[in-house]
């Protein structure tokens, strides 16, 4: 199995069915027709007809909005729950919260949307906020189901730093405080890192739950380009989507390099 | 929330030193946000469950009613739940989503293990590469994903265009709005969850296993049956929980690729809520789809955790 040539090829077709849809994505983007199957020739008008249409674009920049808030909600509180789970012992409530942050993992979205909409609904009857539903409620919302992410990305980094650090600045006098933002801060923020751009990614990319949870004003974008697909297939979405994967294969490209570099040099010093 | 002396001393050093205010504030910070927007949310889908739907704002019959004498009468009632157990339609969808979720699940693993082990065996930098190209996807739309597919397989799609052009169909299939448009998109969408942990767990596998099944004579076929699979069974089981346990509350894929006659859970609650306006069948068909999928798997994966046999 492994010099023969059963499994390259299995994994090549693998990957060919992991991108031909991509690939037919982009290449039709460029096409001239409206038929998204029919090759009409070279053109750029379904970009063009993306960039004039205000529904787009005001979705898109609430997406932004709500995706950047949410996941620096969503960081800061993942990774003050992390703390508290990896470094506080024994406290009360302490397997209410474990619970709380591994639950959202699994946790269909259509349930976490109803049961969040639901309660806002009841709290406006109750204490009138929050009043309406719009861009507050799905940061609300994308926060807390982001939250668990963080929080396992940083709880994961948190167990496997070295303890020690934190224990000299202690004995150097360092407060706890102090001890976290000069010494913890610091080891885990390429986690944090990685759990923003996850929380980021998540945010930006949900349908389920913003579609329960926004109002009127505040449609996201991929709330629009649902309505839009419903509809059938339709070459302005693939040209979104080809502006989309550009945007995550540059980034993913970058990403890749550096790693790679690291690596590298990791393995130079050895 | 917590007792001044517990915890205190308990794991000593660090933040466990932290004063008594500052130790609570930590904690609670994040324990009520989870508390409110995750916790009660769950208690407000249960109560509303017991209503029946009213046409007002918002539409849903109140739990208490002041008699005329002034006293509290009780109003709820499990009649929602009376209808989910009576009407096949639920019973069928909840059956027909374990159904495709475990038939979606068993293709991923199909094809997401050829790519993952040959990841796996792959020199760097190649390794990383290839890897980097399983996780692309991952970060790109997952609405636009299910999107590829519609192309792909609607009647003037590529897929009936080319096997139109080939000449093994005289006229183009029914491939859209299909059960198995459904498990196609779910095996697309969620591959690189198979492939991720797969990969995670063939990689820590020591070569000298492969290489001491060959000294003995074993075939590479042998050795992978006898030796590799074996020893993969934790990624096996980590990569398909994965995909499984999304896939049953999925609901855009059937939404833009099943038909009418693709029943999931997920879709039909969706339905109950946006088209029927049935707020309270919504919310009962949530809190069964809780008990009777959520609830199971956190246990399942407990378990597994517990013996240790996750990726």
């Amino acid at each position: 199995m492994r010099r023969g040539w059963t499994l390259p090829v299995l994994a090549g077709l693998g990957f060919v069915f992991l991108y031909a849809p991509i690939v037919a994505l982009v290449v039709f983007s460029f096409n001239e027709s409206r038929l998204v199957t029919v090759w009409a020739g070279f053109s750029t008008r379904w970009y063009v007809a993306l960039f004039t249409d205000r529904q787009i674009l005001n979705a898109a920049w609430v997406s932004l909005q709500i995706a950047f808030v949410s996941a620096t909600l969503a960081s800061v509180l993942g990774v003050l729950a992390a703390l508290v789970l990896a470094r506080f012992g024994r406290f009360r409530g302490r397997l209410l919260l474990t619970g709380m942050t591994t639950a959202p993992l699994v946790m269909p979205e259509v349930i976490t949307g109803l049961s969040l909409l639901l309660l806002f609904v009841a709290m406006e009857r109750v204490i009138g906020w929050p009043s309406g539903r719009g861009m507050m409620t799905v940061i609300i919302a994308h926060t807390t189901f982001c939250l668990a992410f963080v929080a396992v990305i940083a709880q994961s980094r948190l167990r496997d730093m070295d303890k020690s650090l934190e224990e000299a600045a202690q004995d150097l006098g360092a407060g706890p405080v102090r001890v976290f933002f000069d010494v913890t801060l610091p080891v885990i923020a390429p986690a944090i890192v990685a759990g923003w751009l996850l929380a980021f990614t998540l945010s930006l990319d949900d349908l389920v739950i913003a579609s329960f949870v926004s109002g009127p004003g505040a449609s996201t974008l991929p709330m629009v380009v649902f309505s839009k697909v419903r509809l059938g297939v339709s070459p302005d979405v693939n040209a979104l989507a080809t502006i989309i994967i550009a945007v995550v294969a540059v980034s993913v490209a970058i990403a890749g390099w550096v790693l790679y570099r690291q690596a590298r040099r990791r393995e130079r010093r050895e | 929330m917590s007792a001044p002396a517990e915890g205190q001393g308990a794991r000593p050093g660090l933040l466990g030193r932290l004063g008594f205010s500052g130790r609570t504030l930590v904690i609670a910070v994040p324990m009520l946000w989870l508390l409110l927007f995750f916790l009660v949310p769950f208690f407000v889908l249960g109560r509303i469950s017991l209503s029946d739907p009213m046409l007002a704002r918002p539409p849903y019959t109140p739990l208490f009613e002041r008699g005329p004498d002034g006293s509290l009468e009780w109003l709820g009632d499990l009649e929602n739940y009376a209808l989910l157990w009576a009407d096949s339609l639920y019973r069928n969808a909840y059956l027909s989503s374990i159904g495709i979720a475990f038939t979606s699940t068993v293709f991923a693993l199909l094809i997401g293990y050829p790519i993952a082990y040959y990841i796996a065996r792959s020199p760097e930098p190649r390794r990383t590469i290839l890897l980097l190209l399983v996780i692309l996807p991952f970060w790109t739309s997952f609405l636009l994903r299910v999107y590829a597919w519609m192309g792909f397989l609607q009647r003037e799609g590529l897929i009936n265009s080319f096997l139109l052009w080939v000449g093994v169909i005289d006229a183009p299939l029914q491939m859209m709005q299909t059960t198995f448009a459904v498990q196609l998109g779910i095996v697309y969408t969620y591959l690189p969850f198979m492939i991720l942990p797969l990969y995670a767990n063939l990689t820590k596998i020591d070569e000298a296993f492969f290489e001491a099944s060959a000294d003995l004579g074993a075939s590479p076929v042998v050795t992978f049956l006898t030796v590799t699979l074996p020893l993969s069974v934790p990624g096996i089981i980590a990569g398909c929980m994965l995909v499984f346990i999304p896939a049953i509350g999925e609901y855009v894929i059937p939404a833009l690729l099943g038909g009418p006659d693709t029943l999931m859970i997920g879709r039909v609650l969706w339905d109950e809520f946006f088209s029927a306006r049935d707020w309270p069948v919504a919310a009962s068909v949530a809190i069964v789809m809780l008990f009777l999928v959520v609830l199971p798997v956190m246990w399942l994966q407990d378990y597994l955790d517990r013996r240790g046999l996750k990726g």
